[in-house]
Order: C-alpha cells, then sequence, then structure tokens
C-alpha cells in the first residue's frame, strides 16, 4: 500500500454496505457471468479427467467441427480431426466426445492406430439443449489434447403432437 | 395477419430466445432446387425456393450424400422389396413393371394421379397398395409403416432430379380447387390457414425456425424430428396439429386434394428423394 | 437384419488412405425418452461398432445414447492388401450384424 493512501482517511460508507444490496449484487453476478473456457461444469471436468488418466490436458492439435447455430438437436453432424503423422511411432490412439448437458455426459468414444491413416472421424450425435461438446484425443505417447465448442440448438416453433 | 393472432401464435409455440441471428437465404445464396420458370412472364425470375435452401450448410450435405443420408436405409429396402416375390402369386413388383429405374422414372413426380376403379385421387403410398391388393393379392401396408414407406422411397427416387409433373387430367381438377380451398382456409385453435405462413410469411422466422415455402420436395422424407423417413402425409397432419386443428384422416379425400393442391403449386420444381428436412 | 449401407471405394492403390462411411438402420433408443403413456421406453442401442481388415480392427467405435438414431460412422483406413474389409455392430437385445465389403488394392 503506497504511503499516500495510507494516510488517506477511510470512509464510513463504504464500510457499511447494506446487506440487501450486496446479495442483490451476489446474485445478479450469478447469472449474468458465464462460466470462463477454462471451467467446465464439474461433471463435463470430470469425465475429462477420467479420459485423461492424470496427463494434463492441452489446448490444440484437434478440431471439433459442428455448427454453431443447429435447428435440430436429434441428428447433428460432427467431426473430430486430429494432427498426426498416423505412424507407427505417432498416431492417435483414441478420440472421444463429451458433452455437457445431456443426460449423459458420454457421446462416442473411437479407437484408431497407425493403420487408420488419417486421424478423422465424422458421425452424427444428439444434443438436448444448447451446450458445450468437447473432443479429446489421445495419442500414442499418452498425451491428451482438446478442442470445444459452444453449440446453439434452436427449438422448432410448432411441436407436433 | 390480425396482430393478436400473431401474439397467440407466437405465445403458443416453443420460443428459445438467444438464438443467433441466421440471415433467410436470398436466392443467390448456395444451390437451388428450382426448375426454370413456369411463368407466363419471361422477365419474371421463379421466387419458389425448396426447402433445402432454407437448411444449413451441414443438413444439405447430410442430403446431398448418398453414403450418409438415412434416407438411403429405406429406400435400398425398397429395392429389395422391389424384387421380392409376394403373394400366392409369387409376383414381385418388376416381374410386371421390371426395371424400376425405367418403368418407374417420373412416375412419383406426377402424383397424386387418378385411379379410375376408385374414382379418386390417390398418392403414390395409396397407388403402391392398390397394387398390392389387385395385382398381388396381399393385404395393403399400413399407412407410415416402414414396408411401404421403403416402396415409395424407392420408387420416387427413380424421379429423383426430374420435375414435379402433375399431370394435366381434366378429373384432378376438381379436386386440386378443393385442395387450394383448403390451403386457403383458417384452421384450428390458432386460425391459421396454410397460406398465411407459407405464403405471406415464408422465408420469415417462427421460434427458432425459419418458415419454408412447403413444397413437396423430396417426399418421402427423412425427417430429424421423427428420427425416421415419413410421408407428405404425416407432415400435413403435423401442421394441421401444429395449428391445433384436427388433423385430416390418413387417405382421406382432403388429405389427397391437398396433396395435389401443393403437387400443383410446386410444379416444375426438381424432385429430390429422398430428402432431409429438420 | 437391419439396413446396413457402406459407402468405400472399390480399388486403392497400395498405402492410400480411403474414407469409408457406414450407415445402419437402427433406433438408438436412449433409455430416456417416455412415450404416449407416460412410460420410460427401455434402452435400445448399438453398443459397438469394428472394422476388421487384413487380420486386425483397423478401426473400432464405443456408442452411448447420444449417437443420432440410424448411426453414420466416416473414418479411414490405409490401404494394404486385397481382402474383405469386415465390419460388425453389437448392441442391445442380442444385437448383432456383420457386413462385408472387397477393396481391391493396386
Amino acid at each position: 500500500m503506497s504511503a499516500s493512501a495510507s494516510r488517506r482517511p477511510l470512509r464510513e460508507a463504504p464500510m457499511r454496505i447494506a446487506r440487501r444490496s450486496v446479495l442483490a449484487a451476489g446474485t445478479l453476478c450469478l447469472l449474468s457471468v458465464r462460466p470462463s473456457r477454462a471451467d467446465a461444469p464439474p461433471e463435463l471436468e470430470a469425465a475429462i479427467r477420467a479420459f485423461a488418466e492424470g496427463k494434463p490436458v492441452q489446448s490444440g492439435r484437434v478440431t471439433l467441427e459442428v455448427a454453431p447455430l443447429v435447428e435440430n438437436g436429434n441428428a447433428v453432424p460432427i467431426a473430430v480431426a486430429v494432427q498426426s503423422p498416423m505412424s507407427d511411432g505417432d498416431h492417435v490412439r483414441q478420440i472421444a466426445v463429451y458433452n455437457e448437458k445431456n443426460p449423459q455426459r458420454d457421446v462416442v468414444v473411437f479407437n484408431l492406430g497407425p493403420r487408420a491413416g488419417r486421424a478423422r472421424v465424422a458421425t452424427r450425435i444428439r444434443l438436448a439443449t444448447s451446450q458445450r461438446l468437447v473432443a479429446l484425443a489421445r495419442l500414442s505417447d499418452g498425451s491428451v489434447w482438446q478442442h470445444s465448442v459452444d453449440v446453439i440448438v434452436t427449438l422448432a416453433a410448432c411441436v407436433e403432437s | 395477419m390480425r396482430v393478436a393472432t400473431v401474439a397467440a401464435l407466437v405465445g403458443a409455440c416453443i420460443v428459445l430466445a438467444g438464438c443467433a441471428n441466421r440471415d433467410a437465404p436470398s436466392p443467390a445464396a448456395g444451390p437451388t432446387s428450382t426448375a426454370p420458370s413456369t411463368s407466363t412472364s419471361a422477365s419474371t425470375p421463379d421466387a419458389r425456393r425448396s426447402g433445402y435452401d432454407f437448411m444449413t450448410p451441414e443438413l444439405r450435405a447430410m442430403q446431398d450424400d448418398d453414403g450418409a443420408n438415412p434416407a438411403l436405409l429405406w429406400v435400398r429396402d425398397g429395392e429389395a422389396a422391389w424384387n421380392r416375390p409376394a403373394g400366392a402369386s409369387g409376383a414381385s413388383c418388376s416381374r410386371c413393371h421390371g426395371e424400376a429405374s425405367t418403368s418407374m422414372r417420373g412416375v412419383a413426380a406426377q402424383y397424386p394421379a387418378f385411379d379410375a376403379v376408385t374414382g379418386r385421387p390417390l398418392d403414390l403410398g395409396a397407388r403402391i397398395n392398390a397394387c398390392r391388393e389387385r395385382h398381388q393379392g396381399e393385404p395393403a401396408f399400413a399407412r407410415e409403416s416402414d414396408a411401404l414407406l421403403a416402396l415409395e422411397a424407392w420408387v420416387a427416387f427413380q424421379s429423383r432430379g426430374l420435375p414435379i409433373a402433375p399431370p394435366a387430367d381434366p378429373r384432378l381438377e376438381a379436386w386440386r380447387a378443393r385442395g387450394e380451398r383448403l390451403y386457403r382456409t383458417r384452421m384450428g385453435q390458432l386460425d391459421f390457414a396454410c397460406a398465411q405462413c407459407h405464403d405471406a410469411h415464408a422465408g420469415q422466422r417462427l421460434g427458432g425456425s425459419t418458415i419454408p415455402q412447403a413444397h413437396p420436395t423430396g417426399y418421402p422424407i427423412y425427417r430429424l424430428e421423427w428420427q425416421g423417413v415419413g410421408s407428405l402425409e404425416r407432415r400435413l397432419r403435423g401442421c394441421l396439429s401444429g395449428v391445433r386443428a384436427e388433423p385430416f384422416a390418413p387417405g382421406s379425400e382432403d388429405m389427397v386434394a391437398l396433396e395435389l393442391y401443393l403437387a400443383q403449386r410446386a410444379a416444375g420444381m426438381r424432385v429430390e428423394t429422398p430428402a432431409v428436412r429438420p | 437384419m437391419a439396413r446396413a449401407l457402406i459407402t468405400m471405394p472399390a480399388t486403392a492403390k497400395r498405402g492410400d488412405v480411403i474414407e469409408i462411411r457406414t450407415l445402419i438402420a437402427h433406433p438408438m433408443e436412449t433409455g430416456y425418452r417416455r412415450g404416449d403413456d407416460g412410460h420410460v421406453l427401455p434402452r435400445n442401442l448399438i453398443r459397438r461398432f469394428a472394422c476388421r481388415y487384413d487380420n486386425e480392427i483397423v478401426f473400432s467405435a464405443d456408442l452411448y445414447p447420444a449417437v443420432a438414431a440410424n448411426p453414420l460412422i466416416v473414418f479411414s483406413t490405409r490401404a494394404t492388401v486385397t481382402g474383405a474389409l469386415t465390419f460388425t455392430w453389437e448392441g442391445d437385445n442380442g444385437f448383432a450384424q456383420t457386413e462385408t465389403a472387397l477393396l481391391t488394392v493396386t
């Protein structure tokens, strides 16, 4: 603390903030602040850590291709590509996809290897609502890489009975 | 359109706020599936657009890729059924009709068509069932059954890429007029006519979706909402439920009349069967 | 037997990487949906997919309820020898299906 600041007398008012306004401000903060990219919700975080088996999860090398806006969550095309020479000594062993808000976190796990030739897989998945999707890759050297995308799922306007 | 009705519709439907702003596709954006203009004036461009043009690039890619379009599973089932002997006669479709790629080419594009035996128009599914009963000695398939949809998909697949060609059959005139009347009649608790959404407001947003022009260019379709293949009739029953009206009964006169009008309205547009729709 | 479609080239040069698209008809019932009577529709899923080529599993996948109905799986493999690629799907209620496709490698 600088010398000049410590000499300034503290005002009474800032120390006696009304409890109600603190609560209101706190609640507002909860609603308006979105989780940062680093903080995945706890269950998703747990699924990622379980896949990583203790290895640090690094960002990069993986690309999760999915449309940012989806018309119908019943069949959402996704693809995952990983930069890798796919040689005997350096290849992708596994690609896994996890979700944030479906009834369960798992989506699909692909098992590759050097014979795959190219580390690119595609499928179609279900998304119950707008949420984060995470693709993880485990390489032959044990390293784990990730890419996450936030997807918005719109709902049909007129619901069929 | 009355403001109060719009408010009622918005209130009655599920709306997800915060969806991104997606522009309605301009005519220049991406491939279109419209056939050459059928308007009498050479200078008026054809403003009709298939539901394909209102889809995202990802869904268009799903439709365009025969290795990824799930409806192809039904098409292949239909191909197998076409060649399979049926009934006491042991007659397969192919015994009378030969190769579907020849005999069925362009046929589905002309449906619904008039059936002299029953004295009324039939859609493709009803026509296939009539063949089963009259010529194969087999009971009709249930409407919307996978067995019937597979054959419809296989037959309509033989019209893929061809223009919708409603027959110039005078016996269909009164039916088409009936269908057009239904198209323009307000129905249901929401008191909406098809024309209000699909003519006046096509291209605009309703909840999270873009309102298509409602041209039956790709039936039977794989609809993501159904997670399976379904007929135009199923889709129309869904629309009628959507405005909280009593859906026309399957195979009913009102249903085929409306289908006839929609086919006329889409005349010249390219058949996309089997289409994918959200 | 469910309808399955395999889309892949019929021939390839040795060492080429080929893309394989597989589609199979299956409802992939999640076990989370309720029917019109309010009862939960029982889970009915394909759980595992595998591709065998040249005496080895060259690709496999574990599927969960979040995989869409009529599952599409797209993957690659390196063309090594002429031979059959065998595709297997296994799942709930004893679901088991095998399809084969011949790859000619020049």
